[in-house]
């Protein structure tokens, strides 16, 4: 199993891997994304209170979904960099951070746009939205300590901690806003309970969801590709991969 | 076990005296205090309703920034005479060295604030029991900043000029203390309890000073190791 883990985890190895990954990614994001749209703007019916406006929501979701996600992901990845002392977790880890930040930007726009038209106003003092707020400024602190400290290996250990520390921190920030304040609407799919949203309604908030989620692998890999280049590039297995280059 | 008391012994006295020798440096925070609290009156006007209502919220973000201008310092000079790598590579436990220093830390940087603040409250206009409430938020809340803020410091270490990114770091981990610790003071002034957000206080409390040394610990040894 570690023998395994530590293949996996040679930079020469994800390069590759990852350069055969990203077209299949590439296509079934794109095919994904053209579904759920197609679902959600056009065969979805129009919602009986809100109208077609909440046809925001199949990109709000996901992309709410995908802010939380991603962060835990990193702190996974942060176990792994700060226990196993692996290079390309640290890579990955670093990698996320401005998609993380990127959804969580989506998230919050899309979720003043619609406010308007639902709340009247672009923004309330409303315990998600605020926390969503907050965890922008999570991964902005993420990021700006890792492109402060010059050793990128410093760096990334400095990240780790500190992305253990946020995640830890996440439910407490999330639980001690909302009970600050609440105006939002409540979630309308939770795991257990029956889904408030009709069938045709939902699976192509699913589908989004699902393309959103590969959007984050492939961003990621090719995010990941040129950080390992950046950070080795004098290595072996580098000018070996831009010798095979040349020689197809 | 004899020779780590009395190093932490010496510790506490060294963080003292450092404290009492740089007496203008240590009292700062004080004074930026007490600075921040004045200028809200002079800012919003001096009517007595507005500032009573935001008078917890006035002196907890005062509080909190204070702290925040402070921490840059909590192991900088440590840091750049090279005490710290003393400290990592001694034969007694880092993180009881860590501990020993932050409460010196809390004794010196804290502790003034907490005094100051009744009479801040009192020029605010705030009742005596709110007062008192006031007072039991900063005992419970203020530690907790410490041990996050400390987190953060020792992380950015290497950075020479830390200021913003201390704070950018910091800050969005100190709001459950500010919502807690206002919400207490402000319950009572409507006339309820606080209890409820007292005990969590005292829970955000107990968890950071039972994780932060660790993370503490990580990230001295990260610093040190560049």
């Amino acid at each position: 199993m570690m023998k395994w883990l530590h293949i996996m985890a040679s930079s020469a190895w994800f390069y590759r891997f990852s350069g055969q990954a990203i077209p299949w990614l590439m296509s079934a994001f794109i095919v994904l994304l053209l579904i759920g749209l197609y679902g959600g703007l056009v065969t979805a019916p129009a919602d009986y209170q809100q109208g077609d406006a909440f046809r925001i929501i199949y990109i709000h979701v996901p992309a709410a979904w995908m802010s939380l996600f991603i962060y835990c992901v990193m702190a996974m990845y942060a176990v792994i960099a700060l226990v196993w002392r692996i290079k390309l977790a640290e890579v990955l880890l670093i990698s996320s951070a401005p998609i993380g930040a990127a959804f969580t930007f989506l998230a919050l726009v899309t979720g003043s746009l619609w406010g308007k038209p639902m709340w009247g106003t672009w923004w309330s003092w409303d315990a998600r939205l605020t926390s969503e707020l907050l965890l922008l400024f999570l991964y902005w602190g993420v990021m700006g300590l890792y492109a402060a400290i010059e050793d990128k290996r410093t760096a990334s250990k400095a990240v780790s901690v500190l992305t253990l520390v946020g995640v830890v921190n996440i439910p407490i920030i999330h639980y001690s806003v909302s009970w600050w304040n609440t105006l939002h609407q409540g979630p309308s799919i939770t795991m257990t309970d029956k889904p408030t949203m009709p069938m045709e309604m939902l699976m192509p908030l699913l589908v989004m969801a699902v393309a959103f989620k590969i959007f984050y692998g492939l961003s990621l890999l090719i995010r990941a590709r040129a950080e390992l280049v950046e950070r080795e590039p004098q290595s072996r297995w580098l000018k070996a991969v831009i010798e095979e280059n040349n020689d197809e | 076990m004899n020779s780590t008391l009395q190093s932490l012994y010496f510790l506490a006295i060294r963080e003292c005296l450092t404290a009492f020798r740089n007496r203008h440096e240590a009292l700062s925070p004080l004074i930026f205090f007490s600075l921040v609290c004045v200028l809200f009156p002079l800012g919003v006007g001096a009517s007595a309703d507005l500032l009573r209502t935001i008078a917890p919220g006035i002196i907890w973000v005062a509080a909190l920034l204070a702290i925040l201008m402070s921490l840059g310092t909590l192991f900088r000079h440590e840091y750049e005479q090279g005490t710290l790598e003393l400290m990592v590579l001694s034969e007694h436990p880092l993180i009881v060295l860590v501990v020993i220093k932050l409460v010196a830390y809390w004794l010196i940087t804290a502790l003034p604030l907490i005094v100051v603040a009744p009479f801040m409250a009192y020029g605010l206009g705030l009742t005596a029991d709110a007062q008192g409430v006031l007072l039991l938020t900063l005992l419970l809340g203020t530690p907790v900043l410490i041990l996050v803020g400390a987190i953060a410091s020792t992380l950015t270490l290497v950075i020479p000029q830390n200021g913003m990114l201390l704070a950018l770091l910091v800050l969005p981990l100190y709001v459950p203390v500010l919502i807690f610790a206002t919400s207490a003071v402000n319950t009572v002034m409507m006339g309820g309890s606080a209890a409820g957000a007292l005990y969590i206080l005292a829970a955000l409390c107990v968890l950071s000073v039972t994780l932060s040394p660790l993370a503490i610990v990580a990230a001295l040894k990260i610093g040190v190791s560049q």
